[in-house]
């Protein structure tokens, strides 16, 4: 049985979009932090820190994840997905992403990156949503600039792109 | 905020938390999906000095059907628990109440045996326990005590567990041709509710319980009421529940809504019924 001691940093290793990366925390080290100081993964966004706003989500072994509410060393051994993998290639987004930059589905960004994360998990697992699921999903997610319209518009449009046969293998993220 | 320091320690079994919790007593917390527990230490309302983490105990992880109950495990994700197949049959109410348990985003990691031993006064699954007549099944190195949900929860975010116990499970009655309703009024859909009403018609008559107005879940039984003897009943009952103002809502707000969707909750409950 493993005991962390408080003081002192300890070696995490997890799989990070695919990438086995390394690092030292402290027990009480959030994985919000972790990311972005440990790992330079500035792609995920800290807001709230108690799990209301959503910014910090990232997917941890399939499971939606608030980044700000996991520690860095509940994490050790885990597959972690951050808003840093979505894209198929540099220069190139994903369908959902080029959905976002098409409907404005952000603005200033922050809320960004963990809304895109939670869509693109949900949209894996539930291919044809209706608006009022996409609306539910994004009840756990504050964005004070757009309004949430354009947002639910590029999450429809993404999902109806997702679902015609030409483009499905040509993208790991939807 | 960041969490002040502790210890971290990832137990494999259960007799290794146990034994951990036994020596550290109330310097010990255990942690399972963190939804509340991570916010409390980011925040610093919680400070202990070491923290167990249970969800890599597999035997935790597991929803059994026991003489007539649903025994819910204290490694049980309330998506787990939400994709269970016999949910619905077997736990009408808990299907209701489920989706409102926070979001998606939360009930991937939040266990449900978490959201009880947390005993936030408008949590929804401490709300159905208590009104189902659930159990929560506490255990330590010296014992394993079973305790009703409405003994259990003794007011905001205080219970009856020592400091050496931790929730091994809870468990729910599964009880065949009763009507069930559930409603609450939040800010946001899966915000902690300002109030939510569960309504329970059976053969004896009808049950509501209350979250989110006094400082812990309450119920009330009645025979069939209606009309404005039911008016009545739940205008005693709003009158009666402790509610206080907050940045949300007024005392006299949650009160109104008790009145009026516990009237809701209470009619279809009993258009569900068999």
């Amino acid at each position: 049985m493993p005991r962390l001691t408080a003081t002192k940093r300890h070696a995490m290793r997890f799989r990070l979009n695919g990438h086995p990366v390394e690092g030292h925390a402290e027990p009480r080290m959030q994985l919000a932090d972790f990311l972005r100081h440990e790992l330079g993964a500035t792609g995920t966004h800290v807001g709230c820190e108690h799990g209301i706003c959503g910014a910090c989500t990232v997917s941890v072994d399939g499971m939606l994840t608030r980044a700000c509410l996991t520690l860095a060393v509940q994490v050790d051994g885990c597959d972690v997905r951050t808003v840093e993998g979505l894209a198929p290639e540099p220069g190139r987004l994903s369908v959902l992403q080029a959905a976002f930059r098409r409907h404005h589905g952000l603005q200033c960004g922050f809320c960004t990156p963990g809304i895109l994360m939670s869509l693109d998990r949900y949209l894996q697992t539930n291919p044809n949503p209706t608006e009022n699921q996409i609306r539910e999903l994004l009840s756990g997610h504050l964005c004070r600039c757009t309004g949430y319209t354009p947002i639910i518009r590029a999450a429809l449009e993404a999902a109806a792109v997702l679902a015609s046969p030409t483009q499905q293998e040509d993208h790991v993220h939807v | 905020m960041k969490p002040a320091l502790f210890d971290y320690v990832r137990a494999e079994t259960l007799d290794e938390a146990l034994a951990v919790l036994a020596a550290e007593g109330s310097d010990a917390r255990v942690i399972a999906g963190g939804q509340s527990l991570m916010a409390m230490l980011n925040m610093r309302l919680a400070r202990p000095k070491v923290l167990i983490d249970i969800m890599r105990i597999d035997d935790l992880d597991r929803i059994d059907e026991e003489r007539g109950r649903i025994v819910v495990g204290a490694g049980v994700r309330q998506a787990k628990l939400l994709a269970w197949d016999n949910l619905a049959a077997k736990l009408p109410l808990v299907a209701l109440a489920l989706p409102w348990t926070g979001h998606e985003q939360t009930r991937s990691r939040g266990t449900v045996c978490g959201s009880v031993a947390h005993a936030d006064p408008s949590a929804e699954m401490p709300l159905c326990l208590i009104a189902l007549d659930g159990q929560v099944h506490l255990r330590s190195a010296r014992r394993r005590r079973l305790v009703a949900a409405a003994e259990y929860v003794t007011g905001m975010m205080s219970t009856t567990r020592q400091d050496d116990e931790m929730i091994e499970a809870v468990s729910f009655p599964v009880r065949d041709g009763n009507g069930y309703s559930f409603r609450e009024v939040a800010r946001r859909h899966g915000d902690f509710a300002i109030t939510a009403c569960a309504a329970i018609a059976s053969a004896d008559g009808i049950r509501l319980a209350v979250a989110g107005v006094a400082d812990k879940p309450e119920t009330r039984d009645w025979p069939d009421l209606a009309g404005s003897a039911l008016d009545d009943a739940l205008n005693a009952f709003a009158y009666e529940l402790d509610a206080r103002d907050d940045i949300h809502a007024t005392a006299r707000y949650r009160r109104d809504l008790v009145r009026q969707i516990g009237r809701d909750v209470i009619m279809e409950a009993r258009r569900c019924r068999a």
